[in-house]
């Protein structure tokens, strides 16, 4: 018999045994209660799966999971979609972003309701879309809106290493990418809400490798297991914090074994640190971040769409009355907002934690109790 | 190659050609052929349905059919989704200048033989061009007529508390097929869109469950989510739905996984719900699975006594969740 834990565990996953896997989680909880414990889940796309799957509902009283800031739609601060809006409205600009940020509200409008006034807005479902558009007309202005966490950025980095040795100087960028572990940091850091581990992102950590967040268990203390995305990934990713705060031994662990490694994607990170510098950024809900955001190098600022069309990015505004910013650091859940479900719904979304598909507030809208 | 000019929906002599050359040609029958301002139609007794529908499908053609299948499918599977037996359509083509002729052709084809396939005959028509720009390729419009059989009543709010739902199907595959086939969509997948004519299922169903087929909708646009909401809002029960039951193909859920889709409120074309007395379900199972459109049908949840017309899933996982209502389209353009 095997008895390490986790590689139990992840037989027990293999073969779908969400029952053994639930007895795991009620086994350790019971030795923690009365305490409660508080995981965060980082990753939107968790969010989804765990109310898709109804997971929240099967875990024990003491149990509780919070979603963090992980949708890269919700992090995107307003300023970024004013100025996004502002690209779509110049006369042979045309701005290609992903549907879910079509429809999150800047300050004044979306870039769904600038399409629709005639701003150029197309939606697509990679950088590399933008690119052929860009290439199929090289007399207009094809500027990508590029937003997304390190799973993502290595595909936006190739787009920009190809429009530069292709000298396609009509192909633009807004990038607003970013990378997780400072907000992570950030949220502990800010100690507003007490944590007591991590769910990391499986697909981020692709990329980043796990080593990433081993300075966060070290020096605060949080157990951080990178978990994949099948309802019983999940469920055994639970199950592996659980047991981490039962013995009081914080550590990183990986559970989506199957894509993670210690090291992660060092070419896909090279590709990036070739187009991109890390530079500070300001996250929707947790103001400004040091080193947490990705700018394009300077050599590049031929395809940077701010220094060619000359555009400001207004200073960081909220909605009024919208909380994405508590929901996004974990401070509440979604309905404590006063303007969940009321004023602010799918089809009228305030803020943009509403909007995503990844977002918490459509997820708690779309699946939960209302 | 020719090619739709605005002078062909002009009323004039062009006009005339092509409606005798690609249209008469193929749907020749004798309501049709006087083309007068109106077909004028026998119909046998019973309660008429009469539906209409436009379609305006991006791209025109996709893997599993066209916009012509589509509109052909669309408004047969309304009328039989009320329990009718479809007789006559009308079809009227919006045209874009500049359509080349050849893709009409093609597209005309497919909606023939697929009118053939639901035995409906195209009675009436209509064709207009609009300058470029204004339309994208062609927009088609059909609407239909049917009849209703004797003993045959089927409504939503005729669900009740023990009734079975069955489906005959995996859900999704339309509204994976379009997107896989669209401009700018990078990736490829091998899936199919299930766009057919249900009405002869229909009729087999009827003959196994008669009048105890309680309800019948067709998952189209927002998908199985949207219509189990529907029925539980009309039947004013709740529905409760069994994730591990529901058909989806692989490949479906892989692409949905990689867009954030859910299947449940993917678009289908050939699909259709049947609500029934718990007591002929496996009659009526029987009887799908024997057709060539319901082989793979799957009982996929129950209506439950309740008040508040609610739809709820019980995951692969054994979990529970609400269903709501879609509030939007997922995808635009998708019929």
């Amino acid at each position: 018999m095997n008895s390490d834990p986790q590689a139990r565990g992840s037989r027990l996953a293999a073969r779908g045994f969400v029952p053994e896997l639930l007895r795991l989680i009620a086994e350790r909880a019971a030795r923690l209660a009365p305490r409660a414990v508080r995981f965060m889940e980082v990753c939107g796309t968790h969010t989804m799966a765990m109310f898709r799957s109804g997971i929240r509902a099967m875990l024990p009283p003491n149990v509780r999971l919070l979603s963090g800031p992980g949708c890269p739609v919700c992090v995107t601060p307003m300023g970024m979609v004013d100025a996004a809006i502002e690209i779509a409205r110049r006369p042979g600009v045309c701005l290609a972003t992903f549907g879910d940020m079509v429809r999150v509200p800047g300050s004044r409008t979306s870039l769904e309701r600038a399409k629709a006034e005639g701003a150029d807005v197309q939606m697509v479902y990679s950088p590399l879309d933008a690119l052929k558009l860009a290439e199929a007309e090289p007399g207009r202005t094809v500027v990508f809106f590029a937003i997304g966490f390190e799973t993502t950025t290595p595909a936006v980095a190739a787009t920009v290493a190809y429009a530069r040795d292709r000298g396609l100087r009509n192909m633009l960028f807004l990038a607003a990418n970013k990378v997780i572990p400072p907000a992570m940091e950030a949220i502990l850091a800010g100690g507003e809400v007490k944590l007591d581990g991590f769910l990391c992102p499986g697909h981020v950590s692709v990329i980043t490798g796990s080593a990433i967040y081993e300075p966060l268990a070290a020096k605060y203390h949080a157990p951080c297991v990178v978990t994949g995305f099948e309802a019983e990934d999940i469920l055994e990713g639970i199950a592996m914090l659980l047991l981490q705060v039962v013995e009081a031994a914080p550590k990183v662990e990986i559970q989506y074994k199957r894509w993670v490694h210690r090291e992660g994607n060092a070419k896909a990170r090279e590709r990036v640190a070739e187009v991109f510098r890390p530079c500070d950024a300001a996250w929707r809900g947790l103001g400004t971040i040091p080193m947490s955001g990705l700018e394009l190098r300077p050599e590049l600022r031929g395809h940077d769409a701010l220094q060619v069309l000359g555009i400001q990015v207004p200073p960081e505004l909220e909605n009024p009355g919208c909380s994405c910013g508590e929901v996004l650091r974990g401070l509440i859940e979604p309905p404590e907002c006063s303007l969940f479900a009321s004023r602010c719904t799918p089809a009228t979304p305030v803020g943009p934690c509403m909007v995503s598909t990844e977002g918490s507030c459509a997820a708690y809208y779309k699946y939960g109790e209302r | 190659m020719d090619r739709v000019l605005l002078a062909h929906g002009g009323g004039g002599s062009l006009t005339k050609q092509l409606i005798r050359g690609m249209v008469v040609s193929r749907f020749g029958n004798p309501a049709l052929a006087p083309l007068s301002d109106s077909a004028l139609l026998e119909l046998p007794p019973g309660k008429t349905a009469f539906t209409t529908d436009s379609y305006v499908v991006k791209p025109l053609r996709f893997r599993g059919g066209d916009i012509g299948r589509l509109a052909v499918s669309g408004t047969v599977n309304d009328l039989a989704m009320a329990g009718a037996k479809p007789l006559y359509i009308s079809l009227a083509l919006i045209l874009e200048e500049g359509l080349p002729l050849d893709d009409l052709a093609a597209i005309l084809d497919s909606a023939k033989a697929t009118a053939g396939e639901a035995g409906v005959t195209v009675v009436c028509g209509d064709t207009k061009a609009v300058e470029r720009g204004a339309a994208d390729g062609l927009f088609i419009n059909t609407s239909g007529i049917g009849v209703i059989p004797e003993g045959v009543s089927v409504a939503m709010e005729r669900a009740a508390p023990g009734d079975a739902v069955l489906i005959n199907g995996p859900i999704g595959d339309h509204g994976v097929a379009i997107l896989s086939a669209r401009e700018g969509l990078s990736f490829e997948t091998p899936v199919s869109s299930d766009v057919a004519p249900l009405n002869g299922l229909v009729v087999a169903i009827l003959a196994a469950g008669g009048e105890a087929i309680h309800a019948l909708r067709d998952p189209t646009r927002g998908g199985l989510g949207m219509v189990a909401c529907e029925v539980a809002e009309a039947c004013c029960h709740d529905i409760e739905l069994d994730e591990a039951e529901i058909p989806v193909r692989p490949e479906v859920r892989g692409a949905c996984d990689l867009l954030g889709l859910d299947p449940l409120y993917v678009a289908n074309e050939g699909k259709l719900v049947v609500v029934c007395a718990e007591g002929v379900a496996s009659a009526v199972l029987t009887a799908m699975r024997a057709h060539p459109l319901g082989r793979s049908a799957a009982p996929i949840g129950r209506v439950l006594e309740g008040a508040k017309g609610r739809v709820t899933l019980r995951t692969a996982i054994g979990g529970r969740r609400v269903v709501d209502p879609p509030y939007g389209e997922q995808l635009p353009r998708i019929c």
